[in-house]
């Protein structure tokens, strides 16, 4: 067999699963979307884009369109929160991924480790945690109680304030290890000559720490950016349902909601979202290449 | 009239655990100086080097720079800049941002440091480069800009952190001639830090020979290399023969000694009369056939290295092996063959009693 043979025959087995696995399931997903609801749940199949419709739109009791911002509402907070969960990530792991790229190399290992560590525990358990330490009668409550320092609080938890820890608090490992990355394969001679040249520490972070580590920290936007559109678990347990992200209003459609092709809809919409920021963010990455 | 003292070493020492990198070591370093620390690797020279840019502290003694004490000054505060062994340009800017990066950092105005950039440009001869980034340049052109970027403030000194080595030797010897020009033209005071003897040789006003942690000797190249304070120093800088040696006599600066080629009279450093020594003689000393003169010898050669503009010979006489370089004066000159036999001479004058 050829090498070019091989290139074609040999990645069959990828294009077979990623045709089963992939493009397959966003293929029905899309056809859903495309349907109408089924009188009994589910759906039948069709051609109509009243499910996209319904995002925007509200049918009143005599069929008239009115437009609505519910839903909106919900893809606006969604994209609200996760760009301020991929900020808060990226602001706590540049310092973080520093540490961990000075310490000397048997320390590294083991730092490096210590972050990847809530990975091994299940995620549900991991942000049900949050809601002992948030909840009513939770550990932060009693402690400010015993502290004397509040007497009658508002909950903490089922706030966007709540799902926005939870969310930083799951997601910060994926920005911390390709900053990490990109920080470890920072010349340190490069921050030398910042010194030498006059650059304060603060020059130093800003013009050559800063922007030698800003693939990395692209790289970590992309992976704490695009989970955060889809969170699920963050939402319910944190959010209790009062405040929806889109993650749980597709869930919501497909299970208690029983309206498969306007959860579908919803889902198509949220793949575009994502599809639109890895593209802008590798049309930067381009740019950004070609300049260097 | 006094020269005015750039850099004061005094007394630094610096250890890494139980290794004691330099075991306190004191020297002057004047204004306007090519000043080269040589030796070989491990020899603290470029402990030194960060010790005055600021990247290290030593474990005692005190650094002055124009008579300030500097050593509690951070980096960034040291009129003090460096040429790195691997240039350290920033990738992510133009070569003229590389530039202005130091005088932003001094708060000089846009103007003053747009027309300093492209004097800077001019000087290296990279005018033509200036949007260009540091990936897109030779190493040749790193190198210039790498100078000009740690010039373009007029530091109090400029360090130099072997920063020919990753060139290769055609370009190695023409940048030896522009550094030399360039601290010519800026009259800044370059601290020179490489273990290469010839580039220290050709470039230095003054050489500081480092070893084991220690000075060996400071003095200007034709000192270190024909007048070599020990054997560290003469063995180190180019090559030469070591002849054992005893002390017959020592009369001042001269002493007499009876070697394996016979007695010799000439200078001495620490010889002690009775007491035993070495003998150094350089190759380049010893005269061969129409070329001898001086203290005669006879021998035969064991070995032949073809150099080119020389050769290199290796000859026993009297049972010792003496390596002997001749130049190839005439082309395609009568050539020694190993086994001939071979009359050599040198003068007892240029050749070196050392202690032993």
């Amino acid at each position: 067999m050829s090498w070019r043979d091989f290139r074609i025959w040999g990645l069959a087995p990828a294009w077979v699963i990623m045709a089963l696995t992939l493009v397959l399931p966003i293929a029905i997903v899309v056809l859903v979307s495309l349907s109408t609801r089924g009188a009994y749940g589910g759906f039948d199949w069709g051609l109509s884009f009243d499910s996209y419709a319904k995002i925007l739109f509200e049918e009143d009791w005599d069929g008239n369109l009115a437009f609505t911002p519910q839903y909106l509402a919900i893809i606006g907070r969604t994209l609200w929160l996760a760009g301020l969960t991929t900020l808060i990530c990226a602001v706590l792991a540049l310092p973080a991924a520093y540490v961990i790229a000075q310490a000397p190399a048997r320390w590294k290992a083991v730092l490096v480790y210590l972050v990847t560590l809530p990975f091994w525990v299940s995620m549900i358990v991991r942000v049900y945690a949050w809601i002992i330490i948030l909840g009513n009668d939770g550990v932060i409550e009693k402690t400010l109680r015993g502290l004397g320092l509040v007497t009658d609080m508002d909950s903490l938890l089922f706030t966007n304030g709540a799902m926005l820890t939870g969310l930083v608090y799951s997601y910060i490992p994926l920005m911390i290890l390709p900053v990490f990355a990109s920080i470890e394969k920072l010349d340190p001679a490069l921050i030398e000559a910042s010194h030498d040249l006059y650059g304060s520490r603060w020059v130093t972070a800003r013009r050559v720490i800063l922007p030698l580590t800003l693939p990395g920290l692209m790289a970590g936007a992309v992976l704490v950016f695009v989970p955060c559109l889809g969170a699920v678990l963050e939402p319910i347990l944190l959010g209790g349902g009062k405040t929806m992200m889109m993650g749980n209003l597709i869930q919501t459609q497909f299970g208690g909601g029983r309206n498969w092709p306007f959860g579908a809809a919803i889902a198509v919409t949220l793949m575009v979202l994502v599809m639109v920021f890895l593209m802008l963010n590798a049309l930067r990455a381009r740019r950004e290449v070609g300049h260097a | 009239m006094e020269r005015k003292k750039a850099i004061e070493v005094q007394n630094v020492a610096k250890s890494f655990g139980t290794f004691q990198a330099l075991k306190g070591v004191s020297f002057d370093i004047y204004d306007n100086e090519f000043f080269t620390m040589l030796g070989p690797s491990g020899c603290g020279k470029t402990t030194l080097l960060r010790m005055i840019a600021g990247f290290e502290s030593p474990t005692s003694g005190t650094i002055r720079l124009h008579g300030r004490d500097i050593l509690d000054q951070p980096p960034h505060k040291r009129r003090v800049n460096t040429v790195f062994q691997s240039y350290a340009l920033f990738p992510h800017m133009t070569l003229e941002a590389n530039i202005a990066f130091a005088l932003e950092n001094l708060g000089w105005e846009k103007a003053r440091i747009r027309d300093r950039v492209a004097q800077m440009l001019d000087l290296v001869h990279m005018t033509q480069f200036a949007r260009r980034r540091p990936a897109q340049l030779s190493g040749g052109q790193r190198q210039r800009i790498a100078l000009a970027r740690a010039l373009a403030s007029e530091p109090e000194v400029l360090l130099l952190d072997e920063p020919l080595s990753a060139l290769d030797l055609k370009l190695r010897q023409a940048m030896r001639d522009e550094l030399r020009a360039l601290q010519r033209a800026t009259g800044i005071t370059f601290i020179f830090v490489t273990h290469d003897q010839e580039e220290a040789l050709d470039m230095s006003d003054r050489i500081c020979v480092l070893g084991a942690g220690e000075v060996q000797q400071i003095g200007a190249p034709n000192e270190i290399y024909e007048d070599p304070e020990n054997r560290f120093v003469a063995d180190f800088i180019g090559e030469t023969n070591f002849l054992p040696a005893e002390v017959v006599s020592v009369e001042g600066d001269r002493a007499t000694v009876t070697t394996p080629l016979g007695p010799v009279t000439t200078w001495h450093k620490g010889a002690v009369a009775g007491a035993p020594a070495m003998l150094s003689l350089r190759p380049e000393k010893i005269g061969m056939e129409d070329q001898a003169q001086g203290h005669a010898l006879h021998g035969t050669i064991t070995g032949r290295n073809y150099m080119g503009g020389y050769t290199h010979y290796t000859v026993t006489v009297n049972g010792i092996e003496l390596r002997v370089s001749k130049r190839n004066a005439v082309s395609h000159g009568a050539s020694l063959a190993v086994g001939a036999p071979v009359r050599l001479a040198f003068r007892p004058d240029s050749a070196r009693v050392l202690a032993r």
